[in-house]
């Protein structure tokens, strides 16, 4: 986009920013082409029959609601065509953009679980598939928040995935040999944070290029527990790969409460050390002394160590200590779920995660957030799998992938990392 | 400062040019470190020389000897499976002439493992110039899975859904091949070009995006699933098949031709053409290159088509070349693969050539290896990591042998140039 001469004179008069044609338009046609989808592909090809959605845990009948799956697709549909309308010509501020394009995307979904369940006798249970999302989302929480904190501090970690897969090594072979879940939690950890030392050994003190070691590491530690697993694992199974797991514990009173409650307060200790995290890294990033001086060194290294913080050693100890929220979230997949550690088990989270950090533009939160719309996506394709649903889970499965493209081109906007990611700090 | 080079003989300038810690030695090097490690990983992790170590006290020389014996045994399995076994050369000369050897194929025997090597290192080779071309031009392609899934998609289809002339039908699918891999690597330069996406993230997230569009395609029989229940494609044509070099026992085919022409494709490009010298102008320094007058998005976009190209005719040559058919995970682990290829060979063709021979044999030797010594053939991926990890940071390698640091000749050197760059 170039600036012309007269926004560069008068910026007053521009109340609104410039906008493109193209971008003007943008947004309506999305919101049309929803709205044509719901109506025409939903409606059209949806089962006669009701949709029924249980909003209790499954197994009471209480709280169901029934609708005409057809009938409420048309009524969604046409919801969304009036938000295109109202989007085109009606003039919205931030809030109410945001508002209708989350309208768009709760009706889109309305009308993509009446089709669903339509006409299905069991009833679509509602409060499972939030729980699923939760569950699955949390080694992309963990992973995307490490991640933020690599990256404020000047260093891409493509390493995730690597993190991820020692971690749940690490806990399951630990807790296996132990019998001790919380020793293998803090293996598990540790196993991030070894990860996280290679690549800061790598990178800060040897130079190499963050990208590419982000990706020999994981390669690496794919090879070592393939190897690992081949050779030690899978002979000794029973002593060293059946690890216990953590069990769900309920915390009192928040955990009664209907929806949230099951959703939010009754899992295991990995999801509360998650919400543990994300307040640790959020506030620690925002409001402390640590993460203003984080940030800096993430932005403009030569002017913090122009005002005396020792760069290279702030990016040792920031990249080494924050491979603990990886390493939990790989032990997550062992210890926290099915136990046995298998090959290649974190299956892609940690790539996952790096997307998901740039969705939510390098904050805690908005990454977060987007690995909860990622985990989502995989729930919702997990649970539709097993409902025998026309609709192929693949397609679904690459929604997480698509959307991290689409707000990579910049059309929802435009992402920035940090000035300094990745760049190696010389000191002059 | 003019001062008088001294006279030294020619082991000495030898010496010098070793010690002074060149490309060549810090390679060497590093392959050599990478093996220790993994010997020491292979024997370590082997219950019988866990036991020996056990009785270290009582008998420490046996413990010793068979950690050391466990150790070599796995390189010299990966040698005999990979390069030549003295077995056959053996059993070779212990025929009674020479076209009884040939009629009962102990002559062929002696050259399966190195036919086995080149058929390894085909497809390393062309998704590694896939990673190696657009290295030499600042973006780093982690999206070799994707465009060899796009590959594979289109030479399979032309494989089994048309019929055609025999000749004419394998050139297609390998032309189909590479226009497919193409489109994948272009709309990635094209993103880059327009948008201003990072190419790595676009690269990985495309990767994943291919890999569940080819399950989506393998679950459809109106679209390519074969008739049955399992995720897999129709086989391909006979006649579309890449024909052998060497006859019906050796399994080295045309591919690996096809590969090295590649390669010297890619140098010819880069090193004897206008185009190649914009790609590596814009890798060295892409603001000076636009200032000189390259269009920079243009060669952005050219450059991912012709690496797609490359990553597709990879995809070729395993489908027509020995799979015969897709399936939903044959790309396996070529896009990372590709990645320590054209590290280990430091982004040029010739080097990648050497690096995809050296991983190839890897890779023919493992499941030998596996079958006699018990050691898993996973040891491979182990080894190729460390040798690309040690590769990569050469000054660790120099302070490990203390070579002297002078011309600096890292990978680092050629991509440290930041994120948002």
């Amino acid at each position: 986009m170039t600036t012309t001469a007269t926004e560069r004179e008068l910026p007053v008069l521009l109340v609104e920013p410039p906008v493109s044609s193209f971008r003007r338009w943008l947004a309506p046609a999305a919101f049309l082409l929803f709205g044509l989808v719901d109506i025409l592909v939903l409606g059209g090809y949806s089962h006669h029959g009701d949709a029924m959605f249980a909003f209790s845990a499954a197994g009471t009948k209480a709280g169901t609601l029934t609708l005409p799956a057809r009938v409420t697709c048309y009524v969604c549909g046409g919801l969304t065509l009036a938000l295109a309308l109202v989007r085109a010509f009606v003039p919205m501020s931030v809030t109410l953009r945001r508002v209708a394009m989350g309208l768009v995307t709760f009706l889109f979904l309305v009308a993509l679980l009446c089709w669903t369940d339509a006409g299905q006798a069991i009833p679509f249970y509602f409060t499972d598939l939030l729980q699923t999302t939760m569950i699955t989302s949390i080694p992309i929480m963990l992973g995307a928040l490490t991640g933020v904190v690599c990256s404020r501090s000047g260093i891409v970690n493509i390493g995730i995935e690597g993190q991820l897969l020692l971690g749940a090594f690490l806990a399951a072979i630990v807790t296996s040999g132990t019998g001790n879940l919380w020793l293998g939690l803090a293996c598990g950890a540790i196993g991030g944070c070894l990860v996280g030392a290679l690549l800061a050994v790598f990178s800060i003190a040897y130079g190499v290029d963050q990208v590419v070691l982000g990706v020999v590491l994981n390669t690496l530690i794919l090879g070592l527990t393939d190897y690992m697993f081949d050779a030690v694992l899978s002979p000794h199974s029973t002593t060293l790969n059946s690890p216990n797991t953590f069990s769900a514990f309920k915390i009192p009173l928040l955990g009664d409460i209907p929806i949230i409650g099951p959703v939010f307060f009754n899992s295991n200790i990995f999801l509360y050390l998650t919400y543990i995290a994300l307040f640790v890294v959020q506030v620690g990033l925002f409001a402390t002394r640590w993460g203003l001086r984080t940030r800096a060194i993430g932005e403009h290294p030569t002017a913090a160590d122009t005002v005396g913080i020792k760069v290279l050693a702030m990016r040792y100890r920031n990249v080494i200590v924050v491979g603990l929220l990886a390493g939990i979230g790989g032990a997550y997949l062992t210890i926290g779920s099915v136990g046995a550690f298998g090959e290649d088990m974190s299956s892609g989270f940690g790539y996952i995660a790096l997307a998901a950090m740039i969705f939510g533009r390098y904050s805690p939160i908005g990454a977060i957030s987007a690995s909860l719309l990622f985990g989502f996506c995989f729930s919702l394709a997990q649970i539709m799998g097993s409902l025998n649903t026309p609709i192929q889970s693949n397609l679904l499965n690459m929604v997480p992938y698509v959307v991290t493209i689409v707000v990579l081109a910049g059309v929802v906007g435009k992402v920035r990392g940090p000035r300094a990611e990745g760049v190696p700090y010389v000191k002059a | 400062m003019s001062e008088q080079v001294p006279h030294r003989p020619f082991w000495k300038k030898a010496l010098f040019a070793v010690m002074e810690g060149n490309v060549v030695t810090v390679t060497v090097l590093a392959i050599f470190t990478a093996m220790v490690i993994g010997g020491l990983l292979t024997a370590f992790t082997n219950t019988a020389v866990l036991n020996a170590w056990g009785v270290f006290f009582s008998s420490p020389w046996h413990a010793i000897n068979l950690a050391w014996d466990t150790a070599i045994g796995v390189y010299i399995e990966l040698f005999e499976g990979s390069i030549f076994s003295p077995h056959t050369i053996a059993q070779l000369f212990q025929q009674a002439s020479m076209s009884t050897a040939l009629h009962d194929g102990y002559l062929s025997s002696v050259f399966t493992p190195i036919s086995n090597t080149c058929l390894q290192a085909t497809p390393l080779l062309l998704t590694g110039l896939a990673v190696a071309l657009p290295y030499q031009a600042g973006l780093f392609n982690i999206g070799g899975e994707s465009q060899w899934i796009g590959g594979a998609i289109v030479a399979t289809y032309l494989g089994y859904g048309v019929s055609m002339p025999p000749g004419i039908h394998v050139i297609v699918c390998v032309l189909g091949g590479c226009v497919g891999g193409a489109v994948v690597g272009g709309a990635v330069g094209l993103l880059k070009a327009t948008t201003g996406a990072h190419e790595v993230i676009v690269t990985i997230m495309l990767n994943y995006i291919m890999a569940d569009f080819l399950a989506y395609l393998l679950s459809f029989h109106y679209l390519m699933q074969a008739p049955g229940v399992n995720p897999i494609s129709p086989n391909i044509d006979s006649d579309s098949y890449l024909p052998h070099l060497f006859g019906p026992s050796l399994y080295v085919n045309v591919g690996f031709l096809i590969s090295l022409a590649a390669a010297v494709f890619v140098w010819w490009l880069l090193t004897r053409t206008t185009t190649g010298f914009e790609f590596r102008a814009i890798g060295k320094n892409p603001s000076a290159a636009r200032v000189a007058g390259v269009n920079v998005e243009r060669n952005w976009v050219l450059v991912m088509v012709v690496a797609g190209g490359l990553a597709g005719l990879a995809a070729a040559a395993v489908i027509q070349g020995t799979d015969f058919q897709l399936t939903g995970t044959a790309y396996g682990t070529y896009g990372i693969d590709a990645i320590t290829v054209a590290l280990l060979g430091r982004g040029k063709p010739g080097g990648v050539v050497w690096a995809a021979l050296l991983f190839g044999a890897l890779y023919a030797g493992a499941p030998g290896m596996e079958s006699i010594t018990g050691t898993p053939g996973s040891i491979v991926d182990v080894l190729q990591a460390l040798i690309v990890m040690f590769v990569a940071a050469p000054p660790l390698i120099r302070a490990v042998y203390r070579l002297r640091t002078t011309r600096a000749a890292g990978v680092s050197q050629v991509l440290s140039k930041g994120w948002n760059a």
